[in-house]
C-alpha cells in the first residue's frame, strides 16, 4: 500500500502500487486475500475505484462493524504493508469511454465505488459523454467522494443528484428519501436516448432501481447491476 | 510459508461442521442476492420449462404440468463464488432425473437458459443421478423472484452461479458452450472444493 485516504468516517481508500498489474476496465473488482501468521486466510472482493493507471489502483473500503476483512483494511493496514490481490475480475459490469453513452449511473452507499471508476475514466479521457449519477447515502457526511463528485458535476456533461435517506443538512434541496420509481422518472435518461445503465448498491436499492428502470421502458438488457453481499463487497 | 498480512489474525468464526465449508469460503446465515441485471417478472401462466437441443423432440411443461411432476424436498449446502456459503438450505423441486427421464440424447453437455437471457453451462452428467433440481420453493415458501422464482436450477455441488435463477429451459449440446459468467472469465466447471472460481483455476 502506498497511501491511505479517509473518505468518510467509515470509509477509507487504499492507494496500491501493484507491480505487474495488467490493467483493468472501470467497474472490475479484485479479490483481496489476507493471511495470518499461522496460515489462516480470509478473502473478499472489492471494486476498483480508479481507471487503469499503470501499476496504481485504488480500492475504497467500507468498514463493516462485524466484518473480518474490512476492519483490517480500513483500520490496520499501513503504508508500506503488502497485500495479496487477484484480478481484475468481472467483465460484465464495466464501462469505458470508447463504449459511449449516455451513461446512467445509480448507486447506494459504497456502491458508488465502481461507478466512480467509470466517472474518473470519463474525466481522464476528456470525454464529453453525457452522464448522470443518482447517488443515495444516509447523510451528507456519508457521501463517499462527495467533493470530487461535486467538482466533476460542475465540469459539464455530468449531472450528479443525491438522495439523502436519513438526515439532510439545513436548506437541503435534493431528494430526502430512498431511490424510487418517481425519482428515476425525474432524473434518468429516457429510454429513447438509449443510455447504458449501471446500478450498484445494497440489494433493496438495486431491486428497486432496476425494476423502476424497466418499468420506465428501459430494455432490461441495457441495465447492468451489481449487488452487495453481506460483506459489503460487490458480487 | 509465503506472504503474511502484518497484524492480521482473522475472526476464526465457527464455520460449521468440518468438511462442510470449501476452501476460501465463509458461512452466512442470511441469503445474499447476486444477479447481473433486473429481476425478471415471470407470470406463472406464461412460465414454461423446455428441454431442447440434441433431442428428437423437445419436451416442455407449463407451470401446472411442472408442478404435477413428482417433487422432493432436499437440504443442501450452497457455495457462492463471491465466497459465502450457506449450510442446510431447504429446497423443494423436481429432480432433473425426472425431467430428463425418457429424453433420448447423445449430448454430453447442457446449457441452462433463463428468463432475462442468463445462461450457464455444465456437463450433462452433473444434472443426473440426484445432483440437480428445478427448485420452486425455499424454506417451505414459494421461491422469491430475487432468489430466482418462480423456479431456479439447483446444482449445489457446483458454485451457485451454475444454479441459474429464473430458469426456463435446458439445451442439450454435443459440444460444450460457455454461458454468461463463463464468458466473463469465471471457471467453466466451478467445483468449490477445488476453488475453481476463475478461468485457469
Amino acid at each position: 500500500m502506498a497511501a491511505a485516504v479517509d473518505e468518510t468516517p467509515g470509509v477509507r481508500s487504499l492507494v496500491l502500487d501493484c507491480p505487474g498489474w495488467p490493467g483493468h476496465l472501470p467497474g472490475q473488482h479484485v479479490d483481496v486475500r489476507l493471511t495470518a501468521e499461522d496460515g489462516y486466510q480470509a478473502q473478499r472482493s472489492y471494486s476498483i475505484a480508479t481507471p487503469a493507471d499503470g501499476t496504481r489502483l485504488t480500492l475504497t473500503i467500507e468498514r463493516i462493524a462485524d466484518g473480518e476483512v474490512s476492519p483490517y483494511l480500513a483500520d490496520e493496514l499501513r503504508p508500506g504493508d503488502g497485500l495479496e490481490l487477484r484480478g481484475p475480475i468481472g467483465g460484465w459490469f464495466v464501462w469505458e469511454p470508447a463504449l459511449g453513452g449516455p451513461l446512467q449511473l445509480v448507486g447506494g452507499g459504497s456502491g458508488v465505488v465502481p461507478l466512480m471508476a467509470m466517472l474518473r475514466a470519463r474525466a481522464a479521457a476528456g470525454a464529453d459523454i453525457p452522464a448522470r449519477l443518482l447517488l443515495s447515502a444516509r447523510s451528507w457526511d456519508e457521501v463517499i467522494y462527495r467533493d470530487e463528485l461535486e467538482r466533476l458535476g460542475a465540469g459539464g456533461g455530468l449531472e450528479v443528484r443525491f438522495a439523502l435517506t436519513r438526515a439532510q443538512p439545513p436548506g437541503w434541496t435534493g431528494y430526502a428519501r430512498r431511490i424510487d420509481h418517481d425519482m428515476l422518472g425525474e432524473v434518468a435518461w429516457s429510454p429513447e436516448e438509449m443510455p447504458r445503465s449501471f446500478v450498484c448498491g445494497p440489494t433493496g436499492l438495486v431491486e428497486a432501481a432496476t425494476r423502476a428502470l424497466v418499468e420506465l421502458g428501459h430494455d432490461p438488457a441495457t441495465v447492468k447491476a451489481e449487488r452487495f453481499g453481506p460483506t459489503g463487497g460487490p458480487g | 510459508m509465503g506472504f503474511v498480512s502484518r497484524g492480521f489474525r482473522g475472526r476464526r468464526r465457527a464455520d460449521g461442521p468440518p468438511g462442510r465449508v470449501p476452501p476460501g469460503q465463509y458461512v452466512v446465515t442470511d441469503f445474499p442476492v447476486l444477479s447481473a441485471g433486473p429481476t425478471p417478472d415471470v407470470p406463472l401462466d406464461e412460465w414454461r420449462f423446455t428441454i431442447a437441443g440434441e433431442v428428437d423432440d423437445p419436451v416442455s411443461w407449463s407451470w401446472d404440468e411442472f408442478r404435477a411432476l413428482p417433487s422432493e424436498r432436499v437440504t443442501k449446502d450452497i457455495h457462492c463464488v463471491t465466497k459465502w456459503s450457506k449450510l442446510d438450505t431447504d429446497w423443494e423441486g423436481v429432480s432433473l432425473d425426472v425431467l430428463l427421464d425418457g429424453v433420448d440424447t447423445a449430448a454430453e453437455y447442457a446449457l441452462a437458459r433463463s428468463y432475462g437471457g442468463y445462461t450457464t453451462n455444465l456437463p450433462l452428467e452433473d444434472l443426473l443421478d440426484g445432483k440437480a433440481w428445478v427448485a420452486y420453493a425455499f424454506g417451505g415458501a414459494p421461491l422469491e423472484p430475487e432468489h430466482g422464482g418462480p423456479a431456479r436450477l439447483l446444482v449445489p455441488h457446483l458454485y451457485f452461479w451454475k444454479s441459474a435463477k429464473w430458469v426456463t429451459g435446458i439445451d442439450l449440446l454435443a459440444a460444450d458452450r460457455p454461458g454468461f459468467w463463463e464468458n466473463y472469465g469465471y471457471h467453466n466447471y466451478g467445483n468449490p472444493w477445488l476453488e475453481q472460481r476463475y478461468a485457469g483455476d
